[in-house]
């Protein structure tokens, strides 16, 4: 099994380090034809407006859309921003998920913070390290979203609607690689 | 690196390294710009630049003017703020660390401590750790690199020569740190020791950079870069992005070329789209040679 990381812009590496610590192929995405043969995608975090107005310009946008759905799709912070159906400003989007984001919706740099999250359908009982830099939040998310964690003020940080995941943190960044594989089995159940 | 821990929270490990150096590691891969105005910052931003450099003057005419180069007017750094949604990044003077404090108190998202001001203090940078806000900061090579890191810097970049738009320090600059790593895993645990000593660089972190194979935060390249192939050259020689200063907005069409860096940044092991990227950007900024520069105006050889 290949998956690809949208490779634009943002912390793509980081992703495929951690997709082939898990033992599984990892492709960097830049064109459409390199989503051949890929059994799912991740967005990486990085910047909305960097990653979107690069998609536009190599023509990703459809092919990109096509991709979804069919295969896992899962979008960290920035990802999951052009994931979204709708963030209240005018920045190219995928549309993919029936969710509205806000961008930055924590504050700016010196706001970014670290906790600690319980996340449903997460192997193990320790609670998930999530890393928050100027993160998006969830602000609605249409039936058939299912939000799978929320911070301690009811805020919404990650959700899941059928092979889509999003999360507002970045399981990149940290050394756990319990969200990876909950990615890689949503990746490899659609290809079954 | 500070541990996580407590339960589901919104306010714990405010300002942790992590989070500091995590924002960098979402600017990989892009292209950071000096804007002087809001204006510019918006051209930026629709440009596809992953953060801006706010400041009153772009190097070159820094470089042009003479005289001190202090930070900017905190207003006008809040002008940018307010126009942008990407990173905002300013500069504060080597040593300064109440410069650093108000740049805090605004709210920018990183500051750099730069050589391209004139210095505060000729001995001592700041003490980064400190701060919430994370810090990014000018090398010429690893021990250069990794002092910064021991101070608390997030983010590192090297120096280049800013407001010359000439690539070749920056090359030496980035060649230098990486060829440095490249020795410093070749050698035997038992050297490293010396090494540390004759780099001047803190021991634990010369032992985290020899395991990891790459500078423990992120690196990117800055000073002298000019035109995409620029971009793209340093993105193949190995850095994890790039900051343009003057090479923008001192060019023909900013707009253009900004955009055009961008690509390259991103495609930059792709000959066809780099060649494609290249064409009918304009002028270029009108360059100096460094080697035609003194070493007294060499900004680069401001850092301790």
């Amino acid at each position: 099994m290949k998956i690809g990381v949208l490779a634009l812009q943002g912390a793509f590496h980081e992703h495929i380090k951690m997709l082939n610590q898990l033992g599984v192929e990892a492709v960097e995405v830049r064109l459409p034809a390199d989503l051949d043969g890929l059994s799912g995608l991740i967005i990486p975090g990085g910047e909305s407006t960097t990653i979107g107005k690069l998609a536009v310009i190599y023509k990703l946008m459809e092919p990109l859309r096509a991709f979804a759905a069919k295969k896992a799709v899962w979008g960290t912070c920035a990802g999951m921003i052009f994931m979204a159906k709708d963030i209240g400003i005018d920045q190219p989007l995928l549309g993919i998920m029936d969710i509205i984001v806000e961008r930055n919706a924590f504050g700016r740099q010196v706001d970014s913070f670290e906790t600690a999250l319980n996340i449903d359908g997460l192997s193990g009982d320790k609670p998930f390290p999530a890393i928050f830099i100027r993160a998006p939040r969830l602000v609605e998310a249409q039936a058939g979203t299912q939000i799978i964690s929320t911070l301690e003020d009811g805020t919404a940080v990650a959700a899941k609607q059928g092979n889509w995941l999003v999360t507002s943190f970045h399981p990149e960044l940290t050394g756990d690689d319990r969200m990876h594989q909950m990615f890689i089995d949503m990746a490899q159940a659609m290809n079954e | 690196m500070s541990d996580v821990n407590g339960s589901n929270g919104s306010t714990g490990g405010v300002g942790s390294f992590k989070v500091k150096a995590g924002l960098a590691q979402m600017l990989k891969g892009g292209v950071i710009m000096d804007v002087v105005t809001p204006e510019q910052a918006v051209i930026a931003e629709e440009a596809g630049a992953c953060a801006v450099m706010a400041l009153e003057r772009v190097p070159a005419d820094i470089r042009r003017d003479g005289g001190v180069a202090r930070m900017s007017d905190p207003d006008m750094i809040k002008g940018i703020i307010e126009a942008v949604s990407i990173p905002v990044m300013a500069k504060a003077r080597i040593g300064h660390f109440v410069e650093a404090q108000i740049l805090e108190a605004i709210g920018v998202d990183y500051i750099d401590e730069s050589e391209v001001l004139t210095p505060a203090d000729e001995e001592y940078h700041i003490y980064k750790h400190d701060y919430k806000v994370p810090f990014v900061c000018g090398c010429r090579n690893l021990g250069e690199a990794l002092r910064r890191i021991g101070e608390g810097a997030a983010m590192i970049r090297t120096k280049g020569e800013a407001g010359t738009g000439d690539v070749v320090h920056a090359v030496w600059h980035a060649r230098t740190v990486l060829s440095d790593i490249r020795k410093l895993q070749g050698m035997p645990t038992e050297e490293v020791m010396t090494f540390a000593k004759e780099i001047g660089a803190p021991f634990e972190l010369v032992m985290q950079t020899r395991e990891l194979g790459r500078l423990p935060v992120v690196n990117f390249a800055a000073g002298g870069i000019a035109t995409p192939a620029d971009a793209a050259l340093l993105m193949q020689i190995g850095v994890d992005g790039v900051f343009v200063g003057s090479g923008i907005f001192k060019s023909g069409d900013p707009a253009k070329r900004a955009r055009a860096i961008v690509e390259a940044t991103t495609h930059y092991n792709n000959p066809e789209i780099l060649a494609k990227v290249s064409e009918n950007l304009g002028e270029a900024m009108v360059g100096i040679n460094v080697s035609s520069l003194p070493t007294e105006e060499q900004l680069s050889t401001r850092g301790w």
